[in-house]
């Protein structure tokens, strides 16, 4: 049997190895879940809620077309401008463009997925524009020229120690100890990126077809300066956040917070409609940037549709057993856990990514976590298939295997005599009544942490035969 | 009453004593007790790693084997294999042109049953006239649980096996991080998160540990062994025919 891809066993190493880290990911997961569950217990029916959020997410993304068109024209009607953008490249070239007519030099962002997963911040830096991230995790993510590791936490991996030593090193004004000192320091520092700033660029967690208006979920109030200090916002956002309606938002809101932090509602919820003054002599200027960058892909295939459903909320990585173990960075990219596991071969593709989703032992947490009820082991599982199927050139052993393996399976007698000669090779492994050590892959894999039980002389069929005399 | 044992690959060839133990429970509640031994395997592994048309041919295989058999019910010591055949052959006959094999699975599909929820359901019996006079906590396996929804059953029949003290370990529903061949593939992973098992297991002051799955008590029993723990695991079926 062939290895599965080296970079993620390293990587999953080196954060098993990682003590600090696996401290702050136990602390970290474990908060979440236990807030979470506190949280969702205010809601009279969570699974009722559930259910009619994956109703209006299925129905959304089957009309894709007609309500991103719908959201257009609103967002046009209000003053905004709309950029349609196929790649993550476009996105970025249409942003640097208009910072270059704008003379914009210095950008503040508010937390995005979207702008991570096209690396914005490196196409603008290139491009001498200089953005800076408000978020406090982001920031602190930005300073130590890391990835986040955790989709609504970025910072999740760190710990407050290693926090403020980055501090210490990078904004050199002391060290400091507490936590409010740390928010302190950021905030002071961040207040004069807002003041000078001339764009801010913003996701959405929500944007709403019927209003046009783009809906962001917050507690720092980050997002609130960001859109509302400089004169030019910018809103980069999947095509697949588009919901039709406002009173969609009832639904919507009472599961993200929940799901996501374990707050029943987040400090600020912004809605945006439009510029601020929609009179083209106010300089106000909103422009609402609709990303594909492989989301139409993963809308043709019926089977993986569902996974446009996602709402971000991070709740399938805290419950994960592997993400609890690996942390988000061992998995390669900015989306991790089982959402990240799905998404990510497909946004990338199944050769850059395709080993994620068997890098799960399929437990199915994250789909009794999932507000909007992705069936993620059943993403995971099609995944696999997908991954087998469009490479079949790739570990030749294992599939030779499952080949021997299936026409015994179609031989009864052929597989009861394999499986007697695999307990007679099994058996001579056995030491003090167990196997502690395999010399072959697979089993030496097992044996590596794990003893294996000494086979039993005869099988349940051969015991079956003798007993009942067939 | 007439059951016909699903024997997985695993309890087949290394761990007989629960299929004898499945035996003994049933015919003690007046069962019959059957074994087709032309079944093999159900397919599950093929189908998570990916590999779908081997799992259909061993599908296939199964539903030959399972169609003609005259019994009541179809019954298995595991929750994850009867979740592969009652919950995912569907994945694997979803094209229009296995409308034959669809068919023929909706024969057999209606009369799988998990061994636990076979007696709790099917029987409704709790108390099977065991006993043991031990501490003992259980553990959720993922498949059994959250695919088949069976959490109550078991816990239902321990209960009622006298001198029995079930005490709950924290967070018993989470994995043991077996997940099939990811227990090779990912073996760092898969035994860093068995280790957490392993300390709830061990906080929890019990002797035994109790499962529907001799796939997730291989994994555990693997660990405990080799941590040199004296706690020892104990497929639900050998803990039924305790008398």
């Amino acid at each position: 049997m062939t290895l599965p891809d080296p970079d993620l066993i390293q990587r999953s190493h080196a954060a098993l190895e990682n003590d600090i880290l696996q401290g702050a990911l136990k602390r970290a997961t474990d908060t979440f879940i236990e807030r979470r569950r506190e949280a969702i217990t205010s809601v009279a029916d969570w699974e009722a809620l559930r259910e009619r959020a994956r109703r209006v997410k299925e129905h959304t993304i089957n009309h894709l077309d007609y309500y991103l068109e719908q959201l257009v024209a609103k967002v046009e009607e209000r003053g905004g401008k709309v950029y349609w953008a196929r790649t993550g490249d476009d996105v970025s070239r249409y942003i640097i463009d208009l910072a270059r007519a704008r003379g914009v030099k210095s950008v503040v962002k508010s937390k995005s997925m979207a702008t991570e997963e096209i690396e914005l911040n490196h196409a603008l830096e290139a491009a001498g524009i200089n953005p800076v991230e408000t978020d406090l995790g982001e920031y602190i993510i930005q300073l130590a020229h890391e990835k986040p590791s955790h989709i609504i936490v970025p910072a999740i991996h760190k710990t407050r120690e290693q926090i403020a030593d980055l501090f210490a090193e990078k904004l050199r004004q002391g060290r400091p100890n507490e936590v409010a000192e740390i928010t302190a320091m950021a905030r002071r520092r961040l207040r004069n990126e807002f003041l000078s700033a001339e764009m801010g660029i913003t996701g959405a967690n929500f944007a709403i077809a019927e209003t046009g208006s783009i809906v962001l979920v917050e507690n720092e109030g980050n997002i609130r300066l960001s859109t509302q200090v400089p004169k030019l916002h910018v809103a980069v956002v999947g095509i697949e956040k588009v919901i039709p309606q406002f009173r969609d938002l009832s639904v919507f809101l009472r599961l993200l917070p929940r799901s996501g932090t374990g707050q029943k509602q987040t400090a600020y919820v912004s809605f945006l409609n439009g510029p601020r003054q929609a009179v083209p002599e106010s300089g106000f200027e909103f422009h609402l940037v609709l990303m594909d960058n492989g989301r139409t892909r993963i809308l043709a295939d019926e089977q993986m549709r569902e996974s446009l459903y996602c709402i971000r909320c991070g709740a399938c990585l805290n419950v994960c057993p592997v993400y609890q173990k690996i942390g988000g960075q061992a998995y390669g990219w900015i989306y991790p856990g089982p959402i990240g596991a799905v998404i990510s071969p497909q946004l990338q593709s199944l050769k850059q990514s395709g080993d994620l989703p068997f890098a799960s032992s399929l437990c199915g947490a994250c789909r009794d976590a999932c507000p909007v009820a992705i069936n993620l082991p059943d993403m995971l599982l099609a995944l696999r298939a997908k991954a087998r199927e469009s490479d079949p050139g790739r570990k030749p052993g294992e599939r030779t295997a499952m080949r021997a393996f299936g026409f015994a399976a179609r031989h009864p007698r052929l597989f009861a005599l394999g499986g007697k000669l695999m307990r007679a090779f099994a058996r001579m492994l056995v030491k003090d009544g167990r196997i502690k050590h395999a010399p072959l892959h697979p089993l030496s894999d097992w044996t590596d942490y794990r003893d294996l039980p000494a086979p039993r002389g005869k099988s349940f069929r051969e015991r079956w035969k003798k007993n009942e005399g067939e | 009453m007439r059951v016909s044992l699903f024997i997985t690959c695993l309890v087949d060839q290394m761990f007989p004593e629960v299929g004898d133990a499945m035996v003994a429970t049933l015919r003690r509640l007046g069962v019959e007790v059957s074994f087709n031994d032309a079944q093999t395997c159900c397919g599950q592994v093929a189908f998570n790693s990916g590999y779908r048309p081997e799992a259909r041919s061993m599908a296939r295989h199964f539903i030959r084997v399972f169609e003609s058999d005259p019994a009541d019910f179809i019954v298995s010591p595991s929750g994850s294999c009867t979740a592969m055949a009652r919950n995912f052959y569907r994945e694997l006959f979803n094209d229009p042109d296995a409308g034959e094999w669809r068919d023929r699975f909706s024969r057999v599909r209606p009369r799988l049953r998990e061994f636990s929820e076979f007696i709790v359901n099917d029987l409704g019996v709790e108390d099977v006239g065991a006993s043991f006079p031990h501490r003992v906590t259980y553990h959720d396996a993922c498949h059994l649980l959250r695919e088949l929804g069976i959490s109550d059953q078991p816990r239902r029949l321990i209960r009622s096996v006298r001198n029995v003290d079930l005490i709950e370990m924290e967070a018993p529903d989470t994995c043991c991080g077996f997940g099939g061949t990811f227990s090779v593939k990912y073996s760092e992973i898969s035994n860093a998160i068995l280790q957490e098992k392993l300390a709830r297991i061990a906080n929890s002051g019990v002797e035994y540990v109790i499962a529907n799955d001799s796939s997730c008590l291989m994994q555990i029993s693997g660990g405990l062994s080799r941590a040199g723990s004296s706690v020892k695991t104990m497929h639900l079926a050998e803990l039924l025919a305790k008398q």
